[in-house]
C-alpha cells in the first residue's frame, strides 16, 4: 500500500463515514449533546461500533475487529474531526483500543477489547503522559497481587472519563509500573468544566479500587508508548479533518459575504490569508498521513514521524481555527456561530499528548543534535 | 487508470539504457540521447517524443536509476529546456516532425533554451507585455525588449511571448513563438544583480524574423500556451528533494552542526521550525507525486513554489543570524557570469542575497497566493482596472 495512496475501499469508507456523521453529528446535535450530562448518544456510539465498524478498524479479526489497518482508522477519524463527532473518541478509539491491541491476550483484555470495538462499553485512558511520551512518574499505586489487586491514588484531568464504563490506568506496584483496567463504578469521579465542551474531562480518584491486570511491568511501558504514538497520530488526523472544515467554511463565507459592494474573498488581504491557511492545511495533512503510514508500515521512526505530525498539525489547526474567526469577522465571535467550537477543539487538541513546542523539541533532539558534518557550506571571509 | 508501462517496466528500460550507455563512460549527449530515445526524458510524454505515455509519477523511478548510475540531473543542464520548453513544445507545436526537431537536441542539452516573457513594463502583469510581432509573408517580425532572461547568452532557442494585436484586450492579443537566439537582430546584454553576478540578461530584439512554422498555438492564443509553460515552471521551481533533510535546509543544518560554538536555544528552535516546514513541504511534494497522473501539473504546484521561495529566504536569514559578525563579509563583487556546474551559487552570503529573487522570479509570492486563492480555493478575482479594455488604451508606466 503505497504511502499517500488511498484504496477504492478506503474512499468508500470515507464516503460512508461522512454520510453517517452528517446525519448523526449535525451542528444542533453536537450543541445539544455538549451541554448534556452525558455528552454523547450511546445508541449512536453503538451504531458506529456495530453498524459501521469504525471504532476499532485496526483491531485484528481474532480480537473481534475488522482486521483493517491504521490507515482505515485514520480515514474514519478525519471525518469524525470534521464534524466534532460526539463520543469518547479520544479515550476509547485513539488510546484505549490501541493499548489493548498491544497487550497480550488474556480474559480481561479480550472481553474489554471486544466490548469497546462494538461500542457496548467505553473507556478512558488514565495514564499520565510526558508530552505524548511514557511518563514513569505514576500517581496511582497498586497493592496486592493476582485477582486481589487494588489501586489507590488520583488521575487528574482524564479525557472522556466522566461517562466511561472503564478506565485504563497505570499504577506503580512493588515491581514497577503496570497497566490495569478498573470499572468506573469502583472509582470516584469529579467531572470538570472544560473549555471545549465536546471533549469532557474528569478527575478520577481510586481508593482500594479493584483492578484487573492488562500489562505487567515488563510490557506496560511498551504498550503505553504504542498507545500514545497511535493516539497522537490519530489526533493529528482529527486535527486536519477539523481544520479542513474550518477552511471550507471560511472560503464559503469569503465568497458570499459582501462589503464595499464586493465579495470579501476578492480582497487580497482576505484571499492571501486563506491561501496561507490552505498551505498550512496541506502541510499538516501530509505529516499526519505520513505518521499513520509510518505506524502502519514501519517506513519511518514512529516517534519522529509522530512528533513531526503533532508539531505541524497542532500549530496548523490552531492557526486555521483562529484565522477562520478573523475571516468571519464579528459573526465568528458569537456563540451561535460554530467557529468557536472548532477554535476550542484546536486549543484542546494542541495541549493533549504534547504541545507543538514539546514535539518540536523532540524533533530537535532527534534531528539536529545527531547531525553530522559532511560538507559544511562555504562562508565568505572577506577575500576571494 | 491503465498505462502502457508500470514501474517495473520503466525500471527495466532505465537499467537497459545505463547498461548500454554507461553515463560515466560515454559522452553526455550520447547518454542523454539514449535516454530520450528510450522514452525516459519525460516518461509522461508520448512514445517517440522522449516519453512512454505513462504516469508522470514514474519519472522518479527512471531518475533514481539513471542518476544512481552517474547521470547528471538534466534539469540542471538545461533548466528552461527540460522544465518549461519541453512540455510546451510537446503540447503545442504544430506537428510531430517539429516536436522531434526541437525536443531531441533539447534533451541532449546540445540546444540550451531560455524564456523571453518578462519585460521592463510587464512583470506580474505579464499579459500586458509590449514586444510586437508583425506578420510579413511567411515570417513574423519581432521588436521589443525582454528582461530577467537566464541563460540567454548560451541559448539556441527562446520561448517568446509577443503581442500580435494591440486592439484586443491584453490576454487576447498575444501569440507564442520559438525564437532562434542566433538570428540577426537578437542582442543579449548581461544584467548585473545585487549579488554582483550577472546571472540574467536583457535581450533586445530588433526586426528579428521568425518563420510562421515556429509559432506555438494559434495567433492570439499565446496566453493559453504560456500557461503550460508557467505551470511547469512553478512546478519545477517548487519540486523539493525527495530525501529528508535534502535541499537548502541541509546547508543550514550543516552550518549549525559545524559551528557548535555559535549555538543558542533560540536559534536551535528557529532551525527546528525551518526543518519542520521543509519536511512538511517535502512530504507534500511526495503526496502530490503519489497522486500525479499523466496530465500536467495543477495550480497546487504553486504551493511548492511559494513555500520553497519563502523557506529559502528564511533559511539563509537564519544562517546569517547564526554567523553574526562573521556573516557580513563577502568574497568578491568582481562581476562574473554563471556556469551550470561547480560552486557558481557561491558562499552562504551570496546565496543569502540571491534568495531575495526567489519570491519574485517565476511569479511573485503575491501572485502565487492569488493563484492559490482563485484557482484552488475558487475565490473571486480582484477588480481589474483594465478588464476588457483594448491593450493600446491601458495606462502603462
Amino acid at each position: 500500500m503505497a504511502e499517500f495512496s488511498f484504496t477504492t475501499e478506503q474512499q468508500q469508507l470515507r464516503a460512508a463515514v461522512r454520510k453517517f456523521c452528517a446525519e448523526s453529528f449535525d451542528e444542533p446535535t453536537v450543541r445539544r449533546l455538549m451541554e448534556s450530562d452525558v455528552t454523547y448518544d450511546p445508541a449512536v456510539w453503538q451504531r458506529l461500533g456495530t453498524e459501521l465498524g469504525v471504532l476499532g478498524m485496526s483491531v485484528p479479526e481474532a480480537d473481534g475487529g475488522v482486521g483493517g489497518t491504521l490507515v482505515d482508522q485514520a480515514v474514519a477519524v478525519e471525518e469524525f474531526g470534521a464534524t466534532l463527532s460526539c463520543g469518547p473518541l479520544f479515550g476509547t478509539v485513539y488510546l484505549a483500543i490501541p493499548a489493548l491491541v498491544a497487550c497480550g491476550s488474556g480474559a480481561a483484555r479480550d472481553e474489554l477489547l471486544a466490548a469497546l470495538v462494538d461500542g457496548e462499553r467505553t473507556a478512558a485512558f488514565a495514564v499520565n503522559d510526558s508530552a505524548g511520551a511514557f511518563d514513569p512518574n505514576v500517581t496511582v499505586t497498586a497493592v496486592g497481587s493476582g485477582d486481589g489487586v487494588v489501586l489507590t491514588g488520583t488521575a487528574a484531568r482524564v479525557v472522556d472519563a466522566a461517562a466511561a464504563d472503564v478506565v485504563l490506568v497505570a499504577a506503580k506496584g512493588s515491581e514497577g509500573v503496570s497497566l490495569y483496567a478498573v470499572d468506573c463504578g469502583a472509582t470516584q469521579r469529579t467531572p470538570l468544566v472544560t473549555m471545549d465542551l465536546t471533549r469532557p474531562q474528569a478527575d478520577v480518584i481510586f481508593s482500594d479500587s479493584p483492578a484487573r491486570l492488562l500489562a505487567g511491568p515488563a510490557t506496560a511501558e511498551r504498550v503505553i508508548t504504542h498507545a500514545l504514538e497511535v493516539g497522537a497520530a490519530l489526533l493529528a488526523v482529527e486535527q486536519i479533518g477539523a481544520a479542513q472544515h474550518m477552511l471550507d467554511l471560511s472560503v464559503d463565507y469569503a465568497k458570499s459575504r459582501l462589503q464595499f459592494g464586493r465579495q470579501i474573498g476578492s480582497f487580497q488581504a482576505v484571499k492571501h490569508r486563506l491561501a496561507d491557511m490552505l498551505v498550512d492545511l496541506e502541510h499538516a495533512r501530509s505529516t499526519a498521513y505520513h505518521a499513520v503510514w509510518a505506524l502502519t508500515e514501519g517506513s519511518d521512526d514512529p516517534a519522529l514521524a509522530v512528533s513531526i505530525a503533532q508539531a505541524t498539525c497542532s500549530a496548523a489547526f490552531s492557526r486555521i481555527a483562529a484565522d477562520s474567526i478573523q475571516v468571519h469577522g464579528g459573526i465568528g465571535f458569537t456563540w451561535e456561530h460554530q467557529a468557536h467550537l472548532y477554535f476550542k477543539r484546536a486549543a484542546t487538541d494542541a495541549a493533549l499528548l504534547g504541545s507543538a513546542e514539546q514535539h518540536r523539541a523532540r524533533v530537535a533532539d532527534l534531528v539536529l543534535d545527531s547531525a553530522i558534518v559532511d560538507e559544511a557550506p562555504r562562508v565568505a571571509v572577506g577575500f576571494a | 487508470m491503465t498505462t502502457a508501462f508500470d514501474a517495473d517496466q520503466v525500471a527495466k528500460i532505465a537499467l537497459e539504457v545505463v547498461a548500454e550507455h554507461d553515463p560515466k563512460q560515454v559522452p553526455l549527449p550520447e547518454f542523454l540521447g539514449a535516454c530520450y530515445d528510450a522514452g525516459l526524458s519525460w516518461v509522461h510524454f508520448p512514445e517517440g517524443l522522449g516519453g512512454l505515455g505513462t504516469s508522470r509519477g514514474l519519472q522518479a523511478v527512471a531518475d533514481a536509476i539513471l542518476q544512481g548510475a552517474g547521470s547528471p540531473v538534466p534539469l540542471g543542464l538545461n533548466p528552461m529546456g527540460y522544465g518549461m520548453a519541453a512540455p510546451t513544445v510537446c503540447e503545442h507545436a504544430h506537428n510531430d516532425e517539429l516536436k522531434k526537431f526541437f525536443l531531441r537536441p533539447l534533451a541532449t542539452a546540445e540546444d540550451i533554451w531560455c524564456q523571453l516573457f518578462s519585460e521592463p513594463g510587464a512583470g506580474s502583469d505579464l499579459a500586458g507585455l509590449a514586444t510586437s510581432a508583425v506578420r510579413d509573408g511567411d515570417d513574423w517580425v519581432i521588436n521589443g525588449q525582454k528582461v530577467w532572461t537566464s541563460l540567454a547568452h548560451k541559448a539556441r532557442w527562446g520561448l517568446l511571448l509577443a503581442r500580435t494585436d494591440i486592439d484586443a484586450p491584453k490576454h487576447k492579443g498575444l501569440t507564442y513563438f520559438i525564437l532562434d537566439m542566433h538570428s540577426p537582430g537578437v542582442e543579449c546584454r548581461p544584467l548585473r544583480q545585487m549579488t554582483g553576478q550577472a546571472e540574467f540578461n536583457e535581450v533586445y530584439i530588433t526586426d528579428a524574423r521568425i518563420p510562421d512554422a515556429h509559432r506555438l498555438g494559434g495567433v492570439g492564443d499565446g496566453w493559453r500556451v504560456a500557461m503550460t509553460t508557467l505551470m511547469n515552471e512553478r512546478s519545477a521551481l517548487g519540486a523539493s528533494g525527495s530525501q529528508r533533510g535534502a535541499g537548502t535546509i541541509s546547508e543550514a543544518v550543516q552550518l549549525w552542526a559545524s559551528r557548535p560554538d555559535l549555538h543558542t536555544p533560540v536559534l536551535r528552535d528557529r532551525l527546528t521550525q525551518l526543518w519542520l516546514r521543509a519536511e512538511a513541504q517535502r512530504l507534500t511534494s511526495e503526496r502530490s507525486r503519489a497522486s500525479a497522473t499523466a496530465g500536467g501539473p495543477g495550480p497546487e504546484g504553486s504551493i511548492g513554489k511559494m513555500v520553497g521561495a519563502e523557506l529559502n529566504q528564511r533559511i539563509y536569514e537564519f544562517c546569517m543570524d547564526l554567523l553574526g559578525p562573521e556573516g557580513i563579509l563577502y568574497h568578491s563583487y568582481a562581476m562574473h557570469g554563471t556556469g551550470t556546474g561547480g560552486d557558481w551559487r557561491g558562499p552562504i552570503q551570496q546565496r543569502y542575497l540571491r534568495s531575495r529573487a526567489n519570491t519574485i522570479e517565476g511569479g511573485t509570492s503575491e501572485v502565487m497566493r492569488n493563484i492559490l486563492g482563485e484557482r484552488v480555493l475558487g475565490l473571486p478575482g480582484d477588480l481589474r482596472a483594465d478588464a476588457g479594455m483594448p491593450w493600446k488604451d491601458v495606462p502603462r508606466g
